[in-house]
């Protein structure tokens, strides 16, 4: 995250980069806004999220209840806070799961090539074959219920892109001069790898896992919502919007808002995701 | 007419090579997973508490679960190849029977909703190319992206709560007629053509540039008839190749929208079976949709040459 918000600070290039998407910085402030509830989700709101009041049932959203409330009188805007906790951890830790399989398939498949090359790139084409969806479906099936069963199903179900994207660029960085200079010094092949390869295979694969985490912000609470991720008390950000189902007539803030969140949210990240593509796109 | 010949049957081959992959993928990840099927089956059924080493044995047996994992590849391999996936653990009736029951249905919501999407995707992607005010070119591009970023469940549910709960135009749930689609349709429709619309337009851009856009222009073509007749032809190629992408995440996108809107198919199928554990189902789904998925890949494979005849050349 942090690295990807230094490669944002304005620098002259980056000035005329802001020109073109104005609305950059304010999908930066949501997701620090996001960021901040999943951390210290206390200081943006005094409501507690799994205590109900009867009384104050399907409010609609006034000062007091932002996002309204909603069938046992909990404060939404609350929950859908103190769900950012739940559902962001699911989805880093799925892009993580997919970011260092993915880098050490690419890395294998990529530098030593011969056979290990052709299974592991079958592989990869055979588990995109797969719609991600369902693949991670399955692996819940086997794994049951749960916010960590659904991070681990997003993760392994996106390796395959993040193999193929390392793959490509260990392959074109193999074949430079400095790889050769390095390996006829005597280098062994895991520090070429580490020192030499890696580091120039880092924008690309950053600007990847910005895109993967918008997607997996998505999937996770997709399958939350489908009723896959943790039990009901908890405020995991698909679960409210399927809960808010029975009560669509009646109270429209229940669904609508914090599903905006979630939009919000991958919105900003798939730009941050295009700003940082295009931005090393103009540096090569 | 020989190297055609082999070219199809050399793709026709990758294609069940990688069916049969996808089927082993499948196998790998719900049958020798460090699980039990036999306590995940017994578990869901709730029929914990009376289980006895008896059942448990013969489930096992029924399931070629005491054979050693090569034993039983085997056999569901051979059971695959005949279309034959078990029977649901739920409802004890054959997988690829309720799938055959599902399919027609989600085939005609996805088709629709492809028909739709290609649509709405092509006249952006086509309005945005030929205006000349960047404002409106940046905001009509802009929407796709934005678009690709909605949650599927979240914007079924406003259309749900806008148009059958607010206005009571369509109805909320249900396979019935005509007026239970275009909901459903919406919904899935919007992030595909967002997908099209996206590629196209880079693609319409790209195509743009060539020399003979210019050679036509010069001839007096108005921009509007070489775009149409032009340089469209040749832009739809890139999404041409995107089509077994695009079928695959209308596949996808069917769980959520079939469960949004309570209507059968090979979504709500799968997702009642990730529900209740139901591991022969799961398989079934995931297996369909690599084959549709193949398929689908392999056709757009063959239809090239026919349609661009720069690839003609390459393929024999």
């Amino acid at each position: 995250m942090s690295l990807a918000l230094t490669a944002v600070l304005p620098r002259p290039r980056h000035l005329r980069a802001l020109r073109r998407r104005p609305l950059l910085p304010l999908g930066v402030i949501v997701l620090l806004l996001v960021l901040g509830w999943a951390l210290w989700p206390q200081l943006f709101t005094h409501f507690d999220p799994l205590l109900g009041m009867p009384a104050n049932a399907l409010q609609s959203p006034s000062l007091v209840h932002w996002f309204g409330t909603d069938h046992l009188g909990r404060d939404l805007y609350s929950r859908t806070v103190y769900g950012a906790g739940l559902s962001l951890r699911a989805t880093l830790l799925a892009v993580l799961i997919a970011l260092v399989s993915g880098i050490l398939l690419g890395v294998l498949a990529g530098f030593f090539g011969g056979w290990v090359d052709a299974v592991l790139m079958r592989l990869v084409e055979v588990l995109m074959a797969i719609p991600a969806l369902l693949l991670a479906m399955a692996v819940i099936t086997v794994l049951g219920f749960g916010t960590l069963n659904i991070a681990l199903a997003v993760g392994l179900s996106s390796v395959a892109t993040f193999a193929r994207l390392v793959r490509g660029e260990v392959l074109r960085w193999r074949a430079s001069t400095f790889v050769e200079a390095a390996s006829a010094c005597g280098v062994g092949p895991w520090t070429i790898i580490a020192r030499h390869i890696l580091p120039h295979a880092s924008a690309p694969v950053l600007a990847l896992a910005a895109l993967e985490f918008g997607s997996a912000v998505l999937s996770v609470s997709a399958l939350s919502f489908l009723g896959f991720g943790a039990p009901p008390p908890q405020p995991e950000w698909g679960l409210l919007v399927a809960e808010g189902r029975n009560f669509m007539i009646a109270a429209w803030w229940y669904t609508s808002l914090p599903g905006l969140v979630v939009a919000a949210v991958v919105v900003s990240a798939n730009q941050l995701a295009r700003a940082l593509q295009q931005d090393q796109g103009g540096t090569r | 007419m020989r190297g055609t010949a082999l070219y199809l049957l050399g793709r026709g081959g990758q294609a069940l090579l990688v069916l049969w992959a996808a089927f082993s993928l499948s196998f790998v990840v719900l049958y020798a997973l460090p699980s039990d099927p036999v306590s995940i089956m017994l578990n869901q059924s709730g029929e914990q508490s009376t289980v006895n080493q008896q059942q448990v044995a013969a489930l096992r047996a029924q399931y070629h679960l005491d054979e050693p994992l090569a034993v039983q590849y085997g056999i569901a391999l051979w059971h695959a190849v005949q279309l034959d996936f078990g029977n649901s653990i739920q409802s004890g009736q054959p997988v690829s029977a309720s799938l055959a029951e599902a399919l027609p249905k989600t085939a005609a919501l996805a088709l629709v909703s492809l028909a739709v999407a290609l649509v709405l995707g092509v006249s952006l992607a086509l309005v945005a190319s030929l205006t000349r005010r960047r404002w409106l070119r940046d905001l009509l591009l802009g929407l796709p992206a934005v678009a690709v970023s909605l949650p599927t469940f979240w914007v079924g549910l406003l259309l749900l709560q806008w148009f059958s709960f607010g206005w009571h135009w369509f109805p909320a749930m249900g396979n019935q007629g005509f007026a239970s689609l275009v909901l459903p349709t919406l919904t899935l429709a919007i992030p595909t053509s967002a997908v099209i619309a996206q590629v196209l337009a880079r693609s319409l851009a790209a195509t743009a540039r060539l020399p003979f856009v210019d050679a036509l222009r010069a001839k007096g073509l108005s921009p509007l008839r070489v775009l149409l007749t032009h340089v469209l032809h040749n832009a739809v190629i890139p999404i041409l190749s995107l089509s077994g992408v695009i079928v695959g995440s209308l596949l996808a996108g069917s769980v959520v929208t079939e469960t949004v809107f309570s209507r059968e198919g090979v979504g709500r199928l799968a997702q009642g079976a990730v529900s209740t554990q139901d591991i022969p189902v799961v398989q079934g789904v995931v297996v369909l949709a690599a084959l549709i998925f193949i398929a689908v890949n392999l056709l757009v494979d063959l239809l090239y040459p026919l349609l661009d005849p720069r690839i003609r050349g390459a393929a024999r």
